[in-house]
């Protein structure tokens, strides 16, 4: 028997969950941002961001689970150590908001008396009680964590492109849906601190 | 901390060029991605109208008013409850319509974004409730005591609002501005007429309010019906007196709701009228033929009447499309609007500290 191979690639279910919630928390701040600044599409779009900001709580769930349940690809060597801490830093900041964001809307719908409508007749509870600063307080704070959020995925974008595009690591196979072929590229220098 | 340091340019080996223009092609898809959403945000299009821009036109045409809402300021909070007699199921699943009674409560108000406005018997009378479903749902709805809407679009609205604001030389409205805005919405002028011509009732308590928008009743079988609503009140239409002597109270037709809730429960029927294929649903300046089915579903009760002070229909966004299942928004493109600018109004003003209303507890306790 041959000693197992060092994983290069995330488990299959979590690059599934990964690309999934991508896909969706991307939707969720375009939406957001349009919904905002819309006074035609205001409803729809507001129907359309409370389920998906629900299921983007429920599927963070699964993923923090998944993510503490599965061993992680190594980094690869073309990553310094301030890049590596960067890099796990920004994932644990994502993690966070990919709660704390749905869990504020929630809230904050909660807080300014409104009915958590889902869809049909199906509705949640209430997590808070209502009172007009805590509203407006939570509000507020889905904005801005909303930005955050967003910033730090064009950071993490970035990074990932300038693997992929100028060093040419294959940083982004780790993340692939599709198996990758085993390393056989170029020679790679692992670089200093 | 320098992330993407020199050794990994170094480690990139690609020539310089090439590198270039490698590194250009990532600003721009990171570029797109932050104008796109810079766009969608509306900051790329400062004239766009949006729920901020059109609740701006508000506080500009009224004044600051912090933590009042930026339309209907003026007012006062109810509470009670609704009997259904069942009459609605045919027509909507929801499950306010089947027999049985459910609490309310709501807020009696006029038209316009003053708080402190004297009473007027033309001022447009609004009343808004929330049904609280047995299921944890929710109806909201707020009706006018007007036939037809006056516009028929939020531009429409917005271009209302500033055609009517006092010019800061005389103090009053600049007429022409106001006949540029009718001829500009030919559909404003009839409704207008409309609206000038309706009996005006001697107060609240007998005023018939409408729901002006059209919506759609869903029922168990799928059938969509479209429809529109109006609380019709059980309390005798009488008119108003314009020569009133009690006018010289600011808040005389308040006052006047307040005394009548006090003295025995106020009733409404809640009357659907039911709309057939070709009735305009996307068209609030445009009433539906009067030989339209009516059906009563049910009666209103106000029992209760409290201050905005103290009570919670104070911090209550009464957004038309609230609705429970079986209840649905038309066409109209006022419904969607108003929800975004009510929902704009009610962020503002939560946040905003609170004076007290002009229908204080000293009034609604008397």
């Amino acid at each position: 028997m041959s000693t197992p191979k060092p994983r290069t690639q995330f488990a299959i279910q979590s690059r599934i969950l990964h690309w999934l919630m991508a896909a969706m928390l991307l939707a969720m701040l375009f939406i957001g941002v349009t919904m905002v600044a819309s006074l035609g599409h205001y409803h729809l779009l507001v129907a359309i961001h409370r389920p998906l900001g629900i299921a983007i709580l429920v599927l963070a769930v699964i993923r923090f689970v998944n993510r503490l349940c599965t061993k992680l690809p190594p980094f690869p060597p073309t990553m310094s150590r301030q890049e590596r801490f960067l890099a796990s830093s920004s994932e644990k900041l994502l993690y966070a908001l990919m709660f704390i964001l749905p869990l504020i809307g929630w809230g904050m719908l909660s807080a300014g008396h409104y009915p958590i409508m889902m869809f049909g007749p199906v509705h949640l509870p209430p997590i808070l009680p209502a009172n007009p600063m805590l509203y407006a307080f939570l509000r507020q704070a889905h904005t801005v964590l909303a930005f955050l959020l967003f910033a730090t995925f064009l950071a993490h974008l970035s990074a990932v492109l300038f693997h992929t595009v100028i060093i040419r690591d294959r940083l982004l196979d780790r993340m692939a849906l599709w198996p990758t072929r085993s390393r056989q590229q170029r020679e790679l220098p692992s670089i200093p601190d | 901390m320098n992330v993407f340091n020199p050794n990994q340019l170094a480690a990139s080996d690609l020539p310089k060029s090439n590198l270039i223009i490698r590194l250009a092609a990532i600003g721009a898809v990171l570029a797109a991605i932050v104008a796109l959403f810079a766009y969608a945000g509306g900051w790329l299009t400062p004239k766009r109208l949006t729920p901020a821009s059109m609740i701006d036109t508000f506080e500009k045409v009224n004044g600051p008013h912090p933590g009042f809402r930026r339309n209907h300021a003026k007012g006062v909070c109810i509470t009670g409850y609704f009997d259904s007699n069942g009459n609605g199921v045919a027509l909507s699943k929801a499950v306010i319509f089947r027999p049985g009674r459910v609490p309310v409560i709501g807020r009696f108000a006029l038209a316009g974004g003053q708080p402190y406005v004297t009473d007027a018997p033309h001022t447009v009378r609004s009343m808004a409730i929330l049904f609280q479903l047995p299921d944890g749902e929710e109806w909201r709805t707020g009706m006018n005591n007007i036939p037809v809407f006056a516009v028929r679009t939020a531009k429409a609205f917005r271009d209302q609002l500033l055609a009517s604001a006092p010019d800061p030389a005389t103090g009053k409205p600049d007429p022409a501005k106001m006949k540029a805005f009718l001829a500009s919405y030919p559909e404003t002028a009839k409704a207008m007429q409309l609206i000038g011509n309706r009996p005006i009732s001697s107060g609240f308590d007998n005023s018939t309010y409408n729901s002006l928008d059209a919506f759609r009743f869903i029922n168990a079988s799928g059938a969509v019906t479209p429809v529109r609503w109006s609380m019709v009140p059980v309390q005798p239409f009488a008119a108003i007196n314009t020569t009133d002597p009690e006018k010289s109270d600011k808040n005389y037709l308040f006052d006047a709701l307040i005394a009548s809730i006090h003295s025995h429960p106020l009733h409404w029927h809640l009357v659907i009228t039911v709309g057939q294929p070709g009735d305009p649903t996307n068209d609030a300046t445009v009433p539906w033929p009067p030989d339209r089915q009516q059906i009563d579903v049910g009666t209103l009760t106000v029992d209760q009447v409290e201050s905005e002070d103290t009570s919670p229909a104070r911090d209550i966004n009464f957004d038309p499309l609230v609705l429970p299942d079986g209840i649905a928004g038309s066409d109209d493109p006022l419904l969607s609007a108003r929800s975004a600018a009510y929902s704009q109004s009610f962020t503002r003003r939560e946040g905003e500290p609170k004076k007290p209303s002009a229908v204080s507890t000293t009034e609604t306790e008397k």
